[in-house]
């Protein structure tokens, strides 16, 4: 598909919404609480895409995956009315699950969500606060009246955690 | 604590985009020097994508389709030169594109620059696209997905291991392609060397081999211009590390 975008073919892209615009929406709706704000994340992301295809290729991981992590970062800047602040160009990541198909991406969810569940409420809390509403550690270490060095500690190791729980 | 365990809570934060001013450009600064670092952020990259699995939503509706299909077309783009990709042995085939590409690019830019003065821009772009042919017509043997992929080595010898690497020092870029490696300790991963003529070694990729042996790099962060003695591998902690910490398993020098 992304071949397709390079060869400038306009199917190719229809066919990529097709398939990974609901993860986008998702991902943008649950930033932005917002229903227009999150299509006009997922119009940007897609032609963004469409305007420039070598943005993404297989080094920078799975295109799902992908693309629901530089989804998540520009709807946190445009929640918090603020400049772009990583490169599109800069993000890669391990391949990580495609969640191309409805079932992969179910079950990738309903296992992350238990994995979320097996946290501590204040450790579930600070990653979600983190990733969810973009607020910094020491936002989040105002906010809970909690030191600096725990939430950054808190929020890593959640991380771990989950990286871990998809390595088995 | 080691170095890149002092690191490690702060590349989560950057990770999720939540350092700012100097503890960031601190990180950027690491990142730039540091493979071992460089790794482990696309590792927390990926588990931030995991993160953004939990969530489900409502289908976007209907009309935001129509709208960006429209904005396609509103936008429509000259047609890209494009080297398709069906590899039945995956990474290896992408490598191989990918090498096949940064060369034939490279090739393209010096022929391009040395006709500047004699050829006019059409004939330039004949000629680049016979080029381009010619190159693929070459490659074939090697990306084609029907292709058999045979090492001769000395009768009754065992496999060796074997590795080709494919550096242009005026771009940086690197593409490096294995077979027949050895299986790994747990927790552990090959790192690839590129030796400098002068100066201590440079973290060149982390890989591990698929079941048959195989593994590839495909541009891994390096910069621009320097030249290369020879390449090397070593067995290091899956991570990475920023030097040597074992001796080298394979070694080669420029041909």
């Amino acid at each position: 598909m992304v071949a397709g975008l390079k060869a400038g073919d306009q199917g190719a892209m229809a066919e990529l919404y097709d398939r990974y615009s609901s993860v986008v929406h998702a991902v943008a709706l649950r930033v932005l609480g917002d229903t227009g704000a999150a299509e006009d994340v997922l119009q940007e992301i897609f032609l963004q895409l469409w305007r420039n295809p070598s943005l993404f290729d297989a080094s920078r991981g799975s295109l799902g995956s992908w693309l629901a992590v530089i989804t998540r970062n520009r709807a946190i800047d445009s929640l918090r009315k603020r400049r772009p602040e990583t490169d599109i160009e800069d993000v890669v990541l391990s391949v990580a699950p495609d969640l191309a198909g409805e079932a992969e991406r179910a079950r990738v969810a309903e296992k992350v969500r238990g994995v979320m569940g097996t946290m501590t409420p204040v450790q579930r809390s600070a990653l979600e606060m983190a990733y969810w509403e973009g607020m910094s550690h020491s936002e989040i270490a105002d906010k809970t009246g909690e030191p600096l060095g725990t939430v950054k500690t808190r929020i890593r190791a959640g991380l771990i955690v989950l990286r871990k729980a998809f390595q088995t | 604590m080691s170095e890149h365990e002092q690191y490690a809570e702060d590349l989560a934060l950057y990770a999720l985009g939540a350092l700012q001013g100097e503890e960031r450009v601190k990180i950027d600064q690491h990142l730039a020097t540091c493979a071992s670092c460089r790794l482990e952020l696309e590792q927390l990259r990926g588990d931030t994508a995991l993160l953004a699995m939990s969530t489900a939503g409502p289908r976007a509706p209907q009309r935001a389709r129509q709208r960006l299909l429209d904005a396609v077309a509103r936008e429509p783009r000259p047609v890209a030169q494009v080297v398709t990709r069906r590899g039945w042995w995956g990474w290896l085939g992408w490598a191989a594109t990918a090498a096949v590409v940064i060369f034939a690019l490279s090739l393209w830019r010096e022929n391009s620059g040395l006709k500047q003065s004699l050829a006019s821009a059409s004939s330039r772009a004949a000629e680049s696209t016979r080029e381009l042919e010619e190159l693929r017509r070459i490659a074939a043997p090697i990306i084609q997905p029907e292709a058999q992929r045979v090492t001769l080595v000395a009768a009754k010898a065992p496999p060796q291991p074997q590795g080709k690497a494919f550096y242009l020092r005026n771009r940086g870029s690197l593409v490096f392609l294995a077979n027949n490696m050895p299986p790994l300790p747990p927790q552990k991963a090959y790192e690839l060397w590129l030796i400098p003529t002068s100066g201590n070694p440079i973290p060149a990729g982390v890989f591990k081999p698929d079941a048959r042996g195989n593994a590839s790099v495909v541009n891994p962060p390096l910069a621009t211009g320097t030249e290369a003695k020879a390449f090397a591998i070593t067995v290091e902690d899956e991570a990475g590390s920023a030097a040597p910490t074992t001796p080298a398993v394979m070694v080669g020098a420029g041909e």
